[in-house]
């Protein structure tokens, strides 16, 4: 799958150029900064508890057993979705999928690399951005640094990761990425105001 | 907002992350080829609708997406309490719930 994958970019014409969604597109208010986040390698992993620690060995990242954690490991961040669900995603260019390839534990892993959006959401009023559409409580004490949870924002899904004390990674489907990048801004100009 | 605990999750959830589900404890019959007209009417359409203490699945559709149980009072609204799906239907609800339980 991967190898198919690597061969179809080589021989990409230059007229097969990627247009990611909202590529670059950022938007700045008092006290929180809303900003599209560069592409990514993603996958959605499904696995039963059996095949979770050689999984882990593939990733090279613990997968977090704990509800509405994260782990992270050299730019790849595993995200606690369901008892047996995880999203992964790496930041550093390196292929998820094909770590994944060689493992023969029962275990699911779909590319999503291209179904989703990243947005960052930084600043001192970043949780009450977010909060302006998101029910959860996302206080210092409910969602610590590295919690992770799966939620909603306005009508959109979207996937919530805290990554500092004022910053969160927003990831949400490409197709509702205006929606959500919209919302966020009216957050964002809202608190700020 | 009503907050609804999963069971897998293990907190408190705002209740626009869930979905419900209908009734709990509703066995799909075995051989449902042999089943009489009305007994596969019951199972089908027949829903208990009660005024008060009623268990049902929800979903917690927009946080793990997994399936529970849950016990609701339909005329409070309130949530007495909440298990994974696939355990059986509690012998005894929680104490707390007493009240709600003798209306």
């Amino acid at each position: 799958m991967a190898k198919a994958a690597a061969k179809t970019t080589a021989t990409a014409s230059p007229s097969a150029e990627r247009r990611p969604a909202l590529a670059g597109r950022s938007v700045s208010a008092t006290d929180v900064k809303v900003e599209v986040l560069p592409p990514a390698e993603r996958i959605s992993l499904r696995a039963p508890e059996a095949s979770v620690a050689a999984l882990s060995k593939a990733l090279g990242v613990t997968l977090p057993k704990k509800p509405k954690t994260s782990t992270s490991k050299a730019g790849r961040t595993a995200l606690w979705l369901g008892p047996d669900e995880w999203l992964v995603i790496d930041e550093a260019g390196n292929d998820p999928l094909a770590d994944c390839a060689g493992v023969s534990a029962l275990h699911s892993s779909v590319g999503i690399s291209h179904r989703n959006i990243a947005i960052a959401v930084t600043g001192p009023a970043a949780e009450a951005a977010i909060n302006s559409g998101c029910p959860q409580d996302l206080s210092l004490e409910a969602f610590p640094v590295g919690a992770a949870s799966r939620t909603i924002l306005g009508k959109a899904e979207i996937v919530l990761l805290r990554t500092a004390e004022d910053a969160f990674r927003v990831e949400c489907w490409r197709s509702f990425s205006d929606y959500v990048f919209t919302f966020l801004s009216e957050g964002a100009r809202d608190a700020a105001g | 907002m009503l907050l609804i605990r999963c069971p897998y999750c293990e907190e408190e959830r705002p209740e626009l992350e869930f979905r419900n589900a209908g009734e709990a404890h509703i066995a799909r019959s075995a051989n449902m080829a042999g089943e009489s007209d009305d007994d596969f009417e019951k199972f089908f359409f027949i829903r208990s609708n009660p005024k008060g203490i009623i268990y049902e699945r929800w979903r917690h559709m927009h946080g793990c997406a997994r399936f529970f149980n849950a016990v609701r009072d339909t005329v409070t609204d309130k949530f007495i309490m909440t298990y994974k799906a696939g355990e059986p239907k509690p012998a005894k609800l929680p104490k707390d719930s007493n009240e709600v339980v003798a209306k």
